[in-house]
This record gives structure tokens, C-alpha cells and sequence, in this order.
């Protein structure tokens, strides 16, 4: 579009005045300092807290309580916080925990989610309308209004810090987006193609493994990753239905037992357990930016 | 370490789901080849919405009502409390400061979301290093808010005065003179330091949004804009926002109730001490310390009362024209 419009300065450029656009050029860079100066301010606030908590991880017990961690240089750097924490705080165990807990919940989400989201999406029955509805209205609704009752009933029937209770908490809790997210998608696909596939004879059942499935990679794509960091980061559901005990925690619920262990002592463990926590999704994010944004701009879609 | 045992139930469950749902669908592709034609409209689709629905049903349908039902019983459940539950809503000084404080994180951490979001939207789409910047404030979103809370926890680390401070902040206020705060211990700071940590925590999503809208905004209408002599604040402030509304507003009420489930950062930053409480927090409290279902749920029944004003705004501005539609 730019190019069509007509440019005031293009006399100019046959003109030998070199001076004078060197001149333009450095009025422009000023007008552009603040932009810049800002943009900086933000990017510092946002790296900073992060790179000081790494920088921490790497430093000695005595060193964290007594210097902050921009004086690192002055003392020594060790990786004892990663194996302390690692090896003698249960770390390794809460890492296992977290992977045990966030990849079987995020592929019954998916699994089953696309199931539905294919019904609501292609197949047309009275009711369609009511239950996307419904679903849409229960994916706003905040988690807290179901807890209590779902603890009771995992007290009752012994569910409480399992494995396949916090599952299928994950599976329930989770459906709304990935059946609203995938119904999307799947609605969007080409209604000639499902024709075709039903004139020449596909059941339902292929229509939706051979046809559907195989063009919805993105959004399958989208809708895991953004359920993988989600189960991965909750604290809250973690905390509810697998109870006291360390040896189930995932890593965030180790993590926040550990901030209320410790008053003073073993504040060095909290750096490196911190990054413990958040490697995978660093990893995830900077792997996969594309596919969690995506995800992020599919949530505010709700 | 992780018991094999549960490696294998993991590993069981991961294929066990998707390969008995693939059995259903194949015993109704049965069913519907058998059926008479007439029944597929009205029973097939059931079927396959049926694996959803009842976890569904099971995990958010009943308990909804029930949490309702459950919020006029006793402490638990044995007989009926009437309206003792809403009483203590009504009357208890925690109930209040909690209120107070969400009331707080509403303003603050929507007001600093998007902000900061239009702030960053706006200007890295001026400048070469826009993926870079960009990324700097979404990574924290990224990550789980409890490491974000450990972050912020080295970052407001507090030591008296004439100490040498340790943590960040502290460290540059002393440098410039002042006196060091007790960011989380200081009633006058410490509910801002929290939401600063979620300001921290949710702008990356605010400014993901607005600047896939912002991109949205035809380049004509700024140049024309442009054209007739616009400043560049001027093309902000009667072009680009006006484009931006519908957008600004869904991501305000996403963001807004997020301010009313606020949990995790309280929970380890503070735990509700130095009147920090939040609502959610305080539910927490009622369900495992004093064992009060029947106050937990009345809570739980606040929450949702209050966000759901904010719902109905953002169901409204979303049929408007927000993002994706």
C-alpha cells in the first residue's frame, strides 16, 4: 500500500543533499527514543526478576543470604541447588509427578473433547445448539463452584490422592475449552469435502479419523499445549484432591511447600525448585511460541 | 523416585482413553448400520457426545448445583444451616478484608494488564526487535505462577536498614537513598506487590491479544489518517482505539475474572497473612483448616455471583466483534 502513495520527499532523493537526510534520519531516531526507552523499561521488568532468580540458582547458601545476585561475580557459581534439590528434596520424584499427572489428562482431553467437538461441529440433531451453549457458559465458570462437592466425593469413594482421581478432575475441568476450541476449527472445514466423503460411501467414524483428524493439526496442535501448561502450572487443583502427601505432589505443590518450609534456611533450594518448575514450559514456549500463541488468542475467544 | 506402578497406570491411561473411545465410536458405527435409518439423527449424535458429557456432568453440571445446596447446609452437611453460611458473608471481618483486597486486584490487575499490554502492543509494532520484545513479556505467562511467586519473592526480599539488601528492589531503593521496604509485609505495599506479580504474571496475554488486533486495523486508515495531518497520538486516539474497543473489552473482563480466582500468588507469597486474604484463599481455608463445607461453598457461591456481571459483558462484546469473531 505504501509504495502507491505518492512520496513529498522523492524530489529531494535527485538532489545531492546528503546532509540534510542524515539530518532527517537523526530527528527521526530522536522522535523514536522514547519508543525505544520504554520498549527497554518493559523488557528489563519482564527479564531482570527472571535472570536474577537464575543467577541465584547457581550460587551458595551463604552468598544468597548476605549478597544480592547482581554481586555473583565476587563468589563462586556451583549447581549444588540443582543436585540438592534434585536428588535429596523430592524433586525428581515431583518432576515424575507433574509428567505423570499433565500427559494422560491432556490425552483423554483430547481424545475425548474431539469426539464431542465432531458432533457439535458436523453432525445437526435438536439439542446442538443447547448443549454448545452449555458448554461455552461452563468454561467461564469459575473452578472454585465445583470443588467442594467433588471433594466430597472423592473422599467418599477413596479417590482422593490418586492418580486417576486428579486425571479425571483434569479431563472434566478441561473439556469445555478443548470441545469449544476444537468445535471451532472442525466447523470451519469444508462442508463439499464431508459430502464427498459421504457420497462415496465413508461412515461417520471415517469422516472423522480419516478426514477430519488428519487437517485438524494446528488446532489439536493448539488446544494440547495450551491443556499441557495448564495442568502443568495448576497449584490449586493439585493442592485439593491429592492431599498432604509429598510423595504425589507435582512439582508446583513441592514448590509451594517448600516457600512455607522455609524461613531463612534452605532458600537456596527455592531458586533452583523454581526452575525446576518452570523448565518445561520454557522449553514449550520457546519451542512452540507459535502453536502457545495461538492457543492464548483461541482462549480470549471464549 | 516414582513408583513403576504408577508409571505403568500413567502409561495405561494415556492409551487406555483414546483407544476406548475409538471402541465406542466403532460399537455405534456398529449400532448405527443396524438401526433403522429414522433413530440416527436423534441417537447417534448423543452417542458420541456421551464421553463428554458425563465427565462433564460428573465434574462441573452436578457439582454446580450441588455446591448451591451444599451452601446451606451445616459444616458438614449433617443438617441444615439456613442461611448461617451468607450471615457470616455478610458479618465476618475476614469475608470483608477479603472482598476488599479482590475489589483491589479487579481494579489493578486489569488496569495494569491492559495497560502495559496496549503499552507493549502498540509500540513493538514501531520498532525491528517487535518478536523479541514481545516474547520478554509473554514468557510469564508461560510459566506457573508459583515459580512466578518465588521470583517475586527474591525480588521484594527485605533486610533492615544498614544491612546490605539482598533483593532487587530494595537494592536500587537503598542506592538512590531511600529506606528499604517490607514490600510483602507492608500493609500499605504488599497487596500492590502481589498484584504486581500478577500484572507480571497475565500482561503477556493482554498484549498477545491486542496485538493480533492491533495488526488487524487496516493500514489504509492510518495512512489516510496520516494524510489529512494526524500526529501520531492523534491516529492512536481516533483510529487505532476505536478499532481496538470491542478487543480491549473482552480481554478486560478475561483478565477481571482472573482478579476474583486469584489463589496461587497468595497462597505462597503470603498465605493471606498482613491482611492480604483473597477470596479464593479464604475458601481454601474454610475446606481444609476449619473443615466448613458449608461456609467453603457459600464462598464459592459469591465468587461466581460476582463474575458472573463481568460474564455477561464479555458474552455481549464478544458477539460485538472481539477477537476471533
Amino acid at each position: 500500500m505504501t509504495q502507491t502513495l505518492p512520496r513529498p520527499e522523492a524530489p529531494a532523493a535527485t538532489r545531492p543533499a546528503p546532509v540534510r537526510s542524515r539530518r532527517d534520519g537523526r530527528t527521526r531516531a530522536a522522535r523514536r527514543l522514547p519508543t525505544h526507552l520504554v520498549l527497554l523499561l518493559f523488557c528489563g521488568l519482564w527479564t531482570v526478576p527472571v535472570l536474577g532468580l537464575l543467577v541465584s540458582s547457581f550460587r551458595p547458601a551463604y552468598d544468597i543470604s548476605t549478597t544480592g545476585w547482581w554481586r555473583a561475580g565476587e563468589g563462586i557459581l556451583t549447581l549444588d541447588n540443582y543436585r540438592d534439590v534434585l536428588a535429596t528434596s523430592g524433586f525428581g520424584t515431583a518432576l515424575g509427578n507433574s509428567l505423570l499427572i499433565t500427559v494422560p489428562a491432556v490425552a483423554a482431553m483430547v481424545a475425548v473433547g474431539a469426539v464431542a467437538a465432531f458432533a457439535l461441529a458436523r453432525m445437526s440433531f435438536a439439542g446442538r445448539r443447547a448443549v454448545t451453549v452449555a458448554m461455552i457458559a461452563l468454561l467461564a465458570l469459575p473452578l472454585q463452584m465445583t470443588l467442594v462437592p467433588v471433594l466430597r466425593l472423592y473422599n467418599a469413594t477413596g479417590l482422593t490422592g490418586t492418580f486417576a482421581g486428579i486425571w479425571l478432575v483434569h479431563l472434566g475441568f478441561g473439556l469445555p475449552f478443548t470441545v469449544y476450541l476444537l468445535r471451532t476449527f472442525f466447523a470451519g472445514l469444508p462442508e463439499e469435502m464431508f459430502e464427498a466423503a459421504a457420497l462415496d460411501g465413508a461412515s461417520t467414524l471415517t469422516a472423522f479419523l480419516r478426514l477430519t483428524l488428519p487437517l485438524s493439526g494446528p488446532a489439536l496442535a493448539s488446544v494440547a499445549i495450551f491443556q499441557f501448561i495448564w495442568v502443568w502450572n495448576d497449584l490449586l487443583i493439585a493442592l485439593i484432591f491429592l492431599g498432604g502427601d509429598p510423595g504425589v505432589a507435582p512439582l508446583t505443590v513441592a514448590v509451594s511447600n517448600l516457600v512455607s518450609a522455609t524461613t531463612g534456611q534452605g532458600w537456596q533450594l527455592l531458586t533452583a525448585a523454581a526452575f525446576v518448575a518452570m523448565a518445561v514450559p520454557m522449553v514449550i514456549f520457546f519451542a512452540l511460541q507459535r502453536t502457545f500463541v495461538r492457543g492464548l488468542l483461541a482462549g480470549s475467544g471464549k | 523416585m516414582v513408583p513403576t506402578t504408577r508409571v505403568l497406570a500413567a502409561l495405561t491411561f494415556t492409551v487406555a482413553v483414546p483407544a476406548l473411545v475409538l471402541g465406542w465410536l466403532w460399537v455405534v458405527g456398529r449400532l448405527e448400520a443396524v438401526l433403522p435409518h429414522r433413530f440416527h439423527r436423534r441417537l447417534v449424535p448423543w452417542l458420541w457426545l456421551a464421553p463428554a458429557l458425563v465427565p462433564v456432568g460428573v465434574y462441573l453440571a452436578w457439582p454446580l448445583a450441588n455446591t448451591v445446596w451444599l451452601s446451606l447446609r451445616d459444616a458438614g452437611s449433617r443438617g441444615w444451616a439456613g442461611l448461617d453460611n451468607y450471615r457470616y458473608l455478610a458479618t465476618s471481618a475476614e469475608v470483608h478484608t477479603a472482598l476488599r483486597n479482590n475489589l483491589l486486584w479487579l481494579v489493578l490487575l486489569t488496569g495494569g494488564c491492559l495497560g502495559a499490554g496496549l503499552l507493549v502492543a502498540v509500540l513493538t509494532d514501531r520498532v525491528r526487535y517487535e518478536a523479541v520484545a514481545k516474547a520478554a513479556v509473554v514468557l510469564p505467562t508461560a510459566i506457573p505462577f508459583v515459580a512466578g511467586a518465588v521470583i517475586w519473592r527474591f525480588m521484594y526480599q527485605y533486610r533492615p536498614p544498614g544491612l546490605p539488601q539482598t533483593g532487587t528492589l530494595n537494592a536500587v531503593l537503598t542506592a538512590t537513598g531511600a529506606a528499604p521496604v517490607a514490600w510483602l509485609v507492608d500493609t500499605r505495599t504488599n497487596n500492590g506487590a502481589l498484584i504486581g506479580v500478577g500484572v507480571w504474571m497475565t500482561a503477556g496475554f493482554a498484549t498477545v491479544i491486542l496485538s493480533a488486533a492491533l495488526k488487524a486495523v487496516p493500514a489504509e486508515l492510518h495512512e489516510a489518517a496520516r494524510i489529512d495531518g494526524a500526529g501520531p497520538w492523534q491516529v492512536f486516539r481516533h483510529v487505532t482505539l476505536p478499532h481496538l474497543r470491542p478487543t480491549i473489552l473482552v480481554t478486560a473482563t478475561l483478565v477481571a475474572v482472573s482478579a476474583f480466582k486469584a489463589f496461587d500468588i497468595v497462597y505462597v507469597m503470603t498465605n493471606g497473612n498482613y491482611r492480604t486474604d483473597v477470596i479464593a484463599n479464604l475458601m481454601y481455608r474454610q475446606l481444609f483448616v476449619d473443615q466448613h463445607d458449608g461456609r467453603a461453598s457459600a464462598i464459592a457461591v459469591l465468587l461466581t455471583v460476582l463474575a458472573v456481571p463481568i460474564l455477561i459483558v464479555n458474552a455481549r462484546a464478544t458477539r460485538a466483534g472481539g477477537p476471533n469473531r
